[in-house]
């Protein structure tokens, strides 16, 4: 910190008022229960946004300045959120900003950061993390995608899936197997490319709420430079680990991801406005019954914001492990599940026969929708073995595959399954 | 409480931690419960006021501690009662001191705060009334005008304490609006029906008030014009309750999970199957949670935050439930040993059960926040 910075109070200052001149106001879309067609035109907004923010002087705020940051704390991050709050903001970077975009940062050589950190924060690049499999998502390290090194080239064969937005994103990071004759966490690597290169085919998935945010991907013989290596071959799920730590981190609200809400995800929205309007609209106001899940709801909305602070002050403090992010992870799948099936308990049939853009109808659309909190990024059950596991130093699962070489594995299972 | 304590709140901690330990440990609990004994064992109660509990809220010219941050010093005190389930009319007290420091008169603060802070009197708060009706806004036990004085007549119920208070902060509602009076025990016209104990060390009482005298000096504060009184009494029971259930609620989390350490079975310690973890591991998200809110709320309070009454809803809605979920599955994981007399977890579940209920269910909270947001 030099002594010419900026206090994050000044900092605020400027933004605000340059927020209020430049930036349109909150609402519009929701992430999950948009159609495909309004998402694009929302990604593409997205970008705009961004390069107009980059182009102020207020974008990637932790960011080195080296690599086009501000170089500044999360005071003058916290400062730009409180400053913006009523804004709308390019909410499809916060993937980029906070998660691969400080895992590039953290391991990546000085000419891949240069090459796209730039990029990342004035809007240019979209990334996006592949790393679940059609054969697994939660064992994460026995991924069976396959990378074959020849000469300065990686030739990656297999498939990834859940990958948020790919087909409107423009590079990945993704998880191989260079090695497959060593145990399962020390033969991965990580590699970054392009979404739209050669033998990479990239196919949205249509979910039960209609739309398609998720996509699955296949490569063929796809063609990766070792250039885009990031960190060193097989040493790829020591990366991987930085990557899930940083995804763990936005949930709490604590990555360098500038636009996201203290809460997280979504938590902006004003959930117990929705409840109220609904219980009035199906004329449930007055039911005891109705009132009492209400209740309930504003005790979920309300507990998250001193869970997390809590949380992130026993990160801090070091009394708490990295993993114990999985605490916040698992409240926020919990508690939102929850607030859905309770909006769903309050509209009742109405919500079920009204149209899915009806202020009605939208809550038994996201009850649809409602498990993506509690599997999307680590299912509930794993954040319960890390926080028994982790936080509380339990004894471990077993896990027969540990020591053995991936090879192996694989042939013992299909000995198994032959059986 | 808190993860960053200054060192004086540390110390303060650490004194009370262990003079209850030597002065009620939980097996003398236990013993004077069995032996019909009163909770309060003779001169406890003035032994702990040296230590400033019972002077935390009360000014530095009347006796009081003198602390920058009472309200934080008064919650980590709270908590230390519930680790140990120490007996001892804390909240009660406290109300009643805070109430006579913020609105009472220059007489009642000479009369009463000094003997409060040192334990030589007892006060308690007379404001439930049945069936469970806690929020102090709503008491039905009337008050009139008879020439200078006021005349009192209701049933208040569960008032903590009621056996050993000298002194009761009664609420009651008159033609225009609500007003508290101070009424000392022997007054004619108040009698007290002490009730089972249930939560050990601590006992209640019913307090009928029959045609019951006291004089306009008895009212604090300006009958008809104390909402706010009200709301900030509410607010401070939730706070140290919320408090004191947190304390005892990470206690006995911890000496469960030492136990599913400990205990084997087909030759593995419990702690290592994953239908177990996975509920303990559940039951870790939401302590922590509970943990958060009563310290938000203890700072919301502190502040005199807008957001305090919500808060303090929501905090009790929340621990309420949580606290007996999580206290009644360490039973199930305790086993039979669990169920016995000789455990300490029946006198964790029995003070928690009590807290559940006492000043509002969650299920009266839950409806409260509902009015509260305009619904």
């Amino acid at each position: 910190m030099t002594s010419e910075q900026e206090s994050p109070e000044a900092f605020g200052a400027r933004a605000r008022v340059w927020a209020a001149k430049n930036l349109p106001p909150a609402g519009g879309p929701e992430g999950l229960y948009v159609d495909d067609e309004e998402e694009l035109r929302v990604v593409a907004e997205a970008r705009e946004l961004q390069k107009l923010i980059f182009d102020a002087g207020f974008a990637g705020i932790r960011y080195p300045v080296e690599y086009g940051g501000l170089g500044l704390t999360r005071e003058h991050q916290l400062a730009w959120r409180e400053a913006t709050a009523t804004c709308r903001l390019p909410s499809t970077f916060n993937v980029t900003h906070g998660i691969l975009g400080p895992t590039l940062l953290e391991f990546g050589t000085h000419e891949q950061k240069q090459r796209h950190l730039p990029a990342i924060l004035d809007g240019r690049e979209l990334w996006v993390q592949f790393l679940s499999e059609p054969s697994g998502g939660s064992d994460l390290a026995g991924l069976l995608t396959r990378a074959e090194r020849d000469g300065d080239t990686f030739v990656v064969n297999g498939s990834k899936i859940w990958s948020t937005g790919a087909h409107f994103s423009d590079y990945a990071m993704v998880l191989v197997r260079t090695n497959p004759d060593v145990p399962k966490h020390r033969g991965l690597s990580m590699l970054y490319l392009p979404i739209r290169s050669a033998g990479v085919t990239v196919t949205p998935i249509k979910l039960v709420t209609g739309g398609s945010h998720f996509c699955q991907e296949f490569f063929d013989d796809a063609m990766v430079p070792a250039a885009n290596l990031i960190g060193t071959e097989n040493d790829g799920w020591r990366i991987a680990s930085g990557l899930l730590f940083h995804e763990r981190n936005m949930v709490g609200g604590n990555s360098l991801n500038d636009h996201v809400s203290p809460g997280g995800g979504e938590g902006e929205a004003d959930t117990i406005g929705e409840l109220v309007a609904l219980a009035r609209a199906v004329g449930r106001d007055k039911d005891p019954n109705a009132r009492q899940l209400i209740g309930e709801a504003i005790v979920l909305e309300t507990l998250a914001n001193p869970t997390i602070s809590r949380v992130n002050a026993q990160l801090r403090a070091g009394r708490m492990p990295p993993p114990a992010a999985s605490l916040v992870r698992l409240m926020s799948g919990l508690s939102q599940y929850r607030i859905k099936e309770i909006a769903l308990e309050v509209g009742g049939t109405r919500a079920m026969m009204a149209d899915a853009g009806d202020p009605v109808g939208i809550h038994a659309q996201r009850w649809l929708g409602a498990r993506i909190g509690t599997i999307a990024g680590g299912s509930s059950e794993m954040q319960r073995n890390g926080i028994s596991e982790r936080v509380l130093g339990l004894p471990r699962e077993a896990t027969p595959d540990k020591d053995v070489p991936f090879s192996q594995v694989l042939a013992n299972r299909r000995q198994a399954q032959e059986r | 409480m808190d993860i960053e304590l200054s060192d004086e709140q540390r110390f303060l901690q650490e004194t009370v931690r262990k003079f209850l330990e030597h002065e009620a440990p939980l097996s003398a609990v236990r013993q004077r419960a069995a032996a019909g004994e009163p909770p309060l064992a003779p001169g406890y109660w003035s032994r702990a006021a040296e230590l400033g509990v019972a002077a935390m809220l009360v000014p530095e010219e009347y006796g009081g501690a003198g602390s920058d941050e009472p309200v934080l010093d008064l919650v980590i005190v709270a908590e230390e009662m519930g680790r140990q389930i120490a007996p001892g009319p804390l909240l009660p007290g406290s109300v009643v001191a805070d109430t006579l420091a913020q609105t009472g008169t220059q007489q009642q603060k000479e009369e009463y705060l000094p003997q409060l802070a040192e334990g030589s009197l007892l006060a308690t708060w007379a404001v439930g009334e049945a069936p469970d009706s806690w929020d102090p806004a709503e008491a039905n036990t009337s008050a009139g005008r008879d020439g200078d004085d006021w005349v009192l007549s209701g049933e208040k119920s569960s008032v903590e304490a009621a056996d050993v208070a000298g002194v009761f902060l009664v609420t009651a509602r008159t033609d225009g609006g609500m007003a508290q009076f101070l009424v000392p025990r022997d007054s004619p016209g108040l009698t007290v029906r002490m009730l089972p104990q249930y939560d050990l060390g601590r006992l209640f009482g019913d307090v009928t008030l029959r045609d019951v005298r006291v004089s306009a000096s008895a009212a604090v504060g300006e009958p008809g014009a104390i909402e706010k009184s009200l709301a900030r009494q509410y607010q401070l029971a939730l706070t140290l309750q919320a408090a004191e259930t947190v304390g005892l609620l990470e206690r006995i989390f911890d000496v469960t999970l030492d136990y599913v350490r400990s205990r084997y079975t087909f030759g593995r310690p419990l702690a290592s199957y994953q239908a177990l973890k996975h509920r303990i591991a559940d039951h870790k998200l939401w302590m922590e949670a509970s943990l958060g809110l009563s310290t938000a709320l203890a700072r919301a309070f502190a502040a005199g935050d807008d957001n305090c009454a919500q808060l303090a809803s929501v905090t009790k809605a929340h621990i309420g439930d949580q606290s007996l979920t999580i206290i009644s599955d360490c039973g199930q994981l305790f086993g039979g040993i669990g169920m016995t007399w000789e455990h300490d977890l029946h006198l964790y579940l029995r003070r928690a059960t009590a807290n559940k209920f006492l000043y509002g269910s969650p299920a009266q909270h839950r409806e409260r926040l509902c009015r509260l947001i305009g619904l």
